[in-house]
């Protein structure tokens, strides 16, 4: 600042690195626990944080093979880890796939077209936006249970389902790209209308275009979004073949069978993919939060 | 879909092809709809097969007429919130006015069907019997001391039959083994055979015969006559059950409307109301706690990092973000196995540092800590975020000149900075407190809600939201209260109608002012 005495300075410096250095190393404890008990023998912690005999034998498991011990035993892997990964990025790709396409029609529509009832459209979008998914959650059973007497791809326990639920929870992504489509310079679609374009063959070959970038972060907040998701997934997928890796997870913490060993091993072989995707997107995502609910 | 335009009147026949074809898929598409609402209707969700009669009109008008035009581009986002979003929620709560339960899960229909195919088997008419094929079809063969009866042939292709058996004195040869006649059972289940003597023998299981007779007789759609005791049966709509003479009920039950059953329960029954009570409180807390807290800790960590004078920020700020970039499902499973009370890797460092080993998971208080904990490592990178978003917009002038005036670093924050950033922030503070008020994720994979108040009804736990105790309401151990479960997603329904509703006055707010961001 203007008037800062250097050595006072130095002091705080030091006291905030301080700080932030301590917190960091608890904010990071549970991330280096996890990695430690990955390597740790058996299911239970043995008195020490650090593995004295390390094994590979949870992430032998985690990956699906079978891991010999050294006295001979076989251990067959306790659950299919990854064909859950494989679940989950089948389910989110066409999520997002869907939620995306679906978005960003309605916001292109929201934020060129003067048609009358749009302002109250994006109010009640904005306002459905903050029920949760809890409050429907028993009618979505009861819907899919009997749409499954009808068909079981769109009953209980089908993926199918599960995507189309999902694909209803736009109304948060219709706003963060009407906030980008808004910026556009509306020059543009003049230009586009003189020459004869619709607004379909505007939306097409002109704000399609423009738009990647914001339909890549909408893309992945969908994408992540459903493979956090529990509660809807919990409900309607019943089988464990059929399980997302947020509802499989929990299975090894149950209290008659704890894999703790085994689940930190799968934990990381599925966090860490996801980790990564988010923290590229992390920066395009605080803007999006900030910009899609601010600007009306 | 036909999307040409007006001037395509050049290649005017290839435009009037395409223009037919469009309508005729928009007619196909409109006509599956209306018959994928009928089935639903018909198989006994008429209110979601009213909202897809909706949407299939809606699909019509938007895409067979020119004047819906614009209607096209908002169709597939309205459609997808009013099927999945806007009707599940204003049907779970509608579920609230009925008794859906295990108990009383099927429709009137069905329930009746259950019971009149419930059947009476005389155990003392029971026969062993084998399939012999004769040709194309097959004879049904009762063996007995002196031979056994022979049935006539029979095709066993499902359709309904009686037939009459001949005492013969051998046994027949070609004879199915046990697992080619278990194969034919429903040919079996539909015939019946008559034996000399006059007795009728029907399909009682896979390996025999016997004298069977339905339970209940339908006098009038309303009442069933039982054929074993002669007890008549009526249909009481008012509570979804058949009720003998004495008043039993009879299972299965039906969905009926009970109006506000629900809602007395609620408030009255003392095993449900003092841990709703209890829940709704801990709901509060909780939410306004890890508002407060992540938001406290954010803006503090982003303050930090905001201090020109610091170095690698950018490498703090990665560092800091983590938790919020793990999946959460993972993070919280993670910290469940990390406070477990005896293979805890967390009562382990207690232990050997203080020789405490505190009982995460059975101790109320320390269970609600536990929660809060996780709750405030998983929620103040979100906040920390947005707060460095929003302290960049507070002007630097305005700083420079307080401290120039001689104010210490805390009131400059507290007099300059914390009043600009405020009013943005206070939607994204009442998202976060809709989000927390519903956050079951945490609550279901951290402690499932336990530990379990004591004397309750229904189970309840005491790290239980309204969230979660509706969820495990609905889905795990107590029987699958549907209905109770509508009711009190009404409670929380207008609770967040009311977060929303001051979220929506803030955000128009803060628009007004020209929220500078």
């Amino acid at each position: 600042m203007i008037v800062e005495d250097r050595k006072s300075l130095r002091i705080k410096k030091i006291l905030a690195h301080a700080f932030l250095l301590l917190f960091i190393a608890i904010i990071m404890f549970p991330f280096l626990m996890i990695v430690s008990i990955s390597f740790r023998e058996g299911n239970f912690s043995i008195g020490s944080l650090i593995p004295e005999n390390p094994t590979l034998e949870h992430w032998f498991l985690a990956l699906g093979l079978e891991y010999v011990r050294p006295d001979g035993r076989v251990i067959a892997p306790p659950y299919p880890v990854l064909l859950w990964m494989v679940n989950s990025i089948k389910i989110a790709l066409f999520a997002a796939a869907g939620a995306l396409a679906i978005a960003t029609i309605s916001a292109y529509a929201l934020s060129r077209i003067r048609f009358r009832g749009r302002v109250a459209f994006l109010d009640s979008l904005f306002i459905i936006q903050m029920f949760p998914t809890t409050l429907a959650l028993v009618a979505l059973y009861a819907i899919f249970d009997t749409m499954g007497d009808i068909s079981t791809t769109i009953g209980i326990d089908s993926h199918l389902s599960l995507v189309i639920v999902y694909l209803s929870g736009v109304t948060l992504h219709i706003w963060t790209i009407k906030g980008y489509f808004d910026s556009i310079d509306p020059a543009m679609d003049k230009a586009a209308a003189i020459d004869g374009a619709t607004p379909w063959q505007t939306f097409r070959y002109i704000f399609l275009p423009l738009a990647v970038p914001i339909m890549a972060v909408v893309f992945v907040l969908v994408f992540i979004g459903v493979i956090n998701d529990y509660p809807i997934a919990s409900i309607l997928l019943r089988s464990e073949e059929n399980l997302t890796l947020a509802t499989g997870s929990r299975l090894y913490l149950n209290e008659f069978e704890y894999l703790w060993g085994d689940f930190a091993a799968a934990a990381i072989l599925s966090g860490v993919p996801i980790t990564i995707v988010f923290l590229i997107a992390q920066r395009y995502l605080v803007l999006g939060l900030s910009e899609g609910s601010v600007k009306g | 879909m036909a999307d040409h335009s007006p001037d395509a009147g050049d290649v005017q026949s290839v435009g009037n092809g395409l223009f037919w074809l469009g309508k005729a898929v928009v007619g196909l598409i409109t006509l599956g709809l209306l018959y994928i609402a009928w089935l639903v209707y018909v198989t006994g969700q008429p209110l979601f097969g009213m909202c897809l009669l909706i949407t299939a009109l809606g699909f019509f008008m938007a895409y067979g007429f020119r004047r819906y035009y614009y209607a096209r581009f908002i169709f597939p986002g309205a459609a997808a919130v009013l099927l999945f979003i806007a009707f599940p929620v204003i049907y779970t709560i509608y579920l609230g006015f009925t008794n859906y339960s295990s108990f009383n899960l099927l429709t009137f229909e069905r329930a009746q069907n259950v019971l009149l195919s419930s059947r009476i088997v005389d155990e003392d008419t029971k026969r062993p019997f084998a399939v012999v094929r004769d040709a194309d079809s097959y004879r049904i063969y009762f063996p007995d001391d002196s031979g056994g009866f022979l049935s006539d042939p029979v095709v066993l292709d499902g359709s309904e039959a009686n037939l009459s058996a001949d005492p013969v004195s051998d046994e027949p040869a070609n004879q199915l083994d046990r697992r080619e006649a278990v194969q034919l059972r429903t040919g079996l289940q539909a015939v019946s055979v008559t034996l000399p003597d006059g007795a009728i023998l029907r399909s009682a299981g896979l390996r025999e015969f016997a004298n069977v007779t339905d339970e209940y007789t339908l006098l009038d759609n309303d009442q069933l006559r039982n054929n074993l005791t002669g007890a008549i049966l009526t249909a009481d709509h008012s509570q979804g059950f058949y009720v003998s003479d004495t008043g039993e009920t009879v299972p299965p039950g039906w969905r009926v409307n009970i109006g506000f059953a629900n809602f007395e329960r609620i408030f009255t029954s003392a095993g449900i109301r003092a841990p709703m009570v209890e829940i709704f409180i801990w709901t509060i807390v909780f939410a306004v706690s890890s508002v407060v807290a992540t938001f406290g800790l954010g803006l503090l960590l982003a303050t930090i990092l905001q201090w020109e004078h610091m170095r690698f920020r950018a490498l703090y700020r990665i560092l800091l973000i983590l938790p919020y970039a793990v999946p959460g499902f993972i993070s919280i499973l993670v910290f469940r196995g990390l406070f477990n009370q005896n293979f805890g890797e967390i009562n382990l460092i207690l232990d050997a540092l203080f020789g405490i080993r505190p009982a995460w998971f059975t101790d109320a208080t320390l269970a609600r800590t536990m929660i809060l904990i996780v709750n405030v490592w998983l929620g103040y990178p979100y906040m920390m975020l947005l707060a460095m978003g929003f302290l960049q917009s507070v002007p630097q002038e305005q700083k420079k000149a307080a401290i120039l005036e001689g104010a210490g670093p805390f009131r400059v924050f507290f007099t300059i900075t914390l009043p600009q950033i405020l009013p943005p922030f206070l939607p994204l503070l009442l998202s976060s407190f809709a989000f927390n008020f519903n956050n079951i994720v945490l609550i279901l994979l951290l402690t499932g809600g336990g530990p379990d108040i004591p004397r309750t009804i229904i189970p309840a736990g005491e790290t239980d939201i309204l969230g979660s105790f509706t969820y495990r309401m609905s889905f795990q151990d107590s029987g699958q209260q549907f209905g109770l479960a509508g009711a009190i997603t009404l409670i929380i329904f207008l609770i967040v109608t009311c977060i929303a509703y001051a979220n929506f006055v803030a955000m128009r707010k803060a628009v007004n002012k020209g929220g500078n961001i």
